[in-house]
């Protein structure tokens, strides 16, 4: 469970996160979704006790981060994957958080088995790791102590389509057994393959949130009739919107069921009637941050970030 | 896309995997203790290859001052303390970096954010880094004065010396003083800069640069030749390495509060305090 209330972060004149508040819950998978630039790891950082907030607050499980008495039990974090010391191998990077834990030597080789990283990968240099590997290594790092929370910053950064599946599974699976994951990216195909919920975040405002399925949902109808034409007139009689798509189907305001009855109504046959496809998480997202995309803004702020 | 998908889930999650969420709730977990703490930074200072090669230099240049004393220093003046001087010099180099690296390598590799997030009191970390980097000067004085005694014992034996135990444990313990003060340079450099080139140069310059200047200075100005051992941290630790009066205690108290003690706060204040990116 984490929990972000009126959290606001200034610098100088410049808001990097402004007034934002959502709930990640245990079970789901939440995505937080933005450009880049919007506040994502700003939120994440503040989060995790590295930043400080200018207002608000954020707590895991009902508490502050540094409230936590050994972190990596409760909260498994990856903030970025580059940033470790390349002069150390995988394995003793994952040993060093082992015991700082205080977990047992075994718990190593079970997580880079966990996360897919041969024993030859794990005795290599971290300074000769992809960035895929450096991803999995440091999920490993956040999976280690079995923690309740996962925080992900860009985790399917440099992960290949497979690596993105895995990463899928794996994240599934730790919601499904009650673990609440808050993970975010700046790829709407990630976060509409990863997550339940999504947050949607321009230039540090929310600016959606709600299931995947609320978010994706269009509340048009989708009809097919062999006169598009008479059913949109009877459509729009009935003061309602209809329009004639590209293959020659209706989409109309009206929910299914009325639809149906106009149809009837008006004598009409329909061969297919459904709720219409939404427009796409993708438009949805461009649509709604492209007024606080960078590459609009004329404003000083907008060079910041 | 199918139509039921139109369908918004339930709100409350909890009702999708009620026993799997139940199954998740567990006690807290018991605080870090600080030796682990410690155990953690001091297998950092040496687990990276830097770090290994800057500890094993550590051995190779005692070994190498012992031989070079053995071989250049004539028979008649070998006593213990002409090893303990040679030795003392690459020491006095390489264990300030030792120091520096322990603070600025998490924030130039950037691993501070691991660190952080899985120690939350960021105290806790510098506290320890601090107490490793101590012990760490003990230890290698310790062992560079064992080295050194073991390469005497054996000169004096195949020359048929007597060996001149010149160098007391009072003598020893200001030695390592001064050593220490040299590694908690580095240390505070590495709290201030937070990067790595940026605190070694910063060392040099006030190991190597500094003196010199101050005694440039010392020959133009009688006053600053008189006082400087109040305000000159590196000349006031020169006398650890002779007798000390009273005064110089008090001198080298002084200097040590403005080089080292007061940036020391504000490099403390700046890592807590500053952000972690």
């Amino acid at each position: 469970m984490i929990q972000i209330d009126a959290l606001t972060k200034r610098y100088g004149r410049f808001t990097a996160v402004d007034n934002v508040t959502f709930t990640a819950e245990p079970g789901r998978v939440t995505g937080f979704l933005g450009p880049n630039g919007a506040g994502k790891s700003t939120t994440m950082r503040i989060l995790v006790g590295l930043t400080d907030p200018s207002s608000g607050s954020a707590h895991l499980l009902g508490r502050h981060f540094s409230q936590l008495p050994n972190p990596g039990r409760e909260v498994g974090v990856l903030l970025d994957a580059s940033a470790q010391h390349g002069g150390r191998t995988g394995r003793e990077i994952l040993t060093l958080a082992a015991r700082t834990m205080g977990l047992p030597k075994s718990s190593v080789a079970e997580t880079l088995e966990r996360v897919s990283l041969t024993e030859e990968e794990a005795g290599r240099r971290v300074r000769n790791y992809s960035l895929g590997m450096r991803q999995r290594l440091g999920i490993a790092t956040a999976l280690i102590g079995d923690p309740e929370v996962l925080i992900l910053d860009e985790p399917a950064n440099g992960l290949d389509p497979a690596g993105i599946r895995w990463m899928r599974d794996l994240l599934r699976g730790f919601a499904d057994d009650g673990g609440t994951v808050l993970l975010s990216s700046h790829l709407l195909h990630e976060i509409e393959v990863i997550a339940d919920d999504i947050v949607v975040i321009g230039n540090g405002r929310i600016v959606a949130q709600g299931t995947k399925q609320e978010l994706l949902a269009s509340g048009e109808t989708y009809a097919r009739s062999s006169d598009p034409t008479s059913l949109g007139r009877a459509l729009q009689r009935a003061g309602h919107t209809a329009e004639i798509t590209t293959e020659g189907a209706v989409r109309s305001d009206a929910d299914l069921t009325t639809v149906g009855q106009i149809a009837f109504d008006a004598g009409l046959v329909l061969s297919e009637l459904r709720a219409a496809d939404g427009a796409g998480l993708e438009e949805m997202f461009l649509q709604l941050t492209a007024e606080t995309q960078r590459d609009h803004l004329q404003t000083p702020e907008g060079k910041a970030a | 896309m199918t139509t039921t998908t139109i369908a918004p889930e339930p709100a409350n999650p909890a009702g999708r995997h009620p026993e799997a969420v139940r199954r998740r709730e567990r006690a807290v977990p018991a605080p870090i203790p600080f030796g682990r703490i410690a155990g953690v930074e001091l297998r950092k200072m040496f687990d990276t290859r830097s770090g290994f090669w800057l500890m094993a230099s550590l051995v190779v240049l005692s070994l190498a001052a012992t031989a070079v004393t053995i071989i250049f220093v004539d028979a008649d003046n070998l006593d213990y303390e002409g090893f303990a001087s040679a030795w003392g010099i690459p020491m006095s180099v390489i264990l300030p970096m030792i120091a520096v690296l322990a603070v600025t390598s998490e924030w130039s590799a950037r691993s501070a954010l691991t660190t952080f997030t899985l120690v939350s009191g960021r105290g806790r970390v510098i506290a320890a880094k601090a107490l490793v980097t101590a012990v760490v000067g003990v230890v290698a004085i310790a062992a560079a004065a064992a080295v050194g005694a073991l390469g005497y014992l054996g000169v004096a034996a195949v020359m048929d010396l007597d060996p001149v135990w010149n160098l007391s444990f009072a003598e020893l313990a200001r030695v390592t003083l001064a050593s220490e003060i040299g590694m908690f340079m580095g240390f505070m450099l590495g709290t201030l800069f937070r990067s790595s080139p940026g605190a070694i140069v910063a060392y040099f310059v006030y190991a190597l640069v500094l003196p010199t200047v101050s005694s440039a200075l010392a020959s133009t100005n009688t006053w600053w030749a008189e006082h400087a051992t109040w305000f000159d941290l590196n000349w006031a630790t020169m006398n650890l390495y002779s007798e000390m009066t009273d005064k110089m205690w008090a001198q080298l108290g002084v200097a040590g509060l403005i080089w080292l003690v007061v940036p020391m706060i504000v490099g403390l204040r700046l890592v807590l305090k500053s952000e972690v990116k």
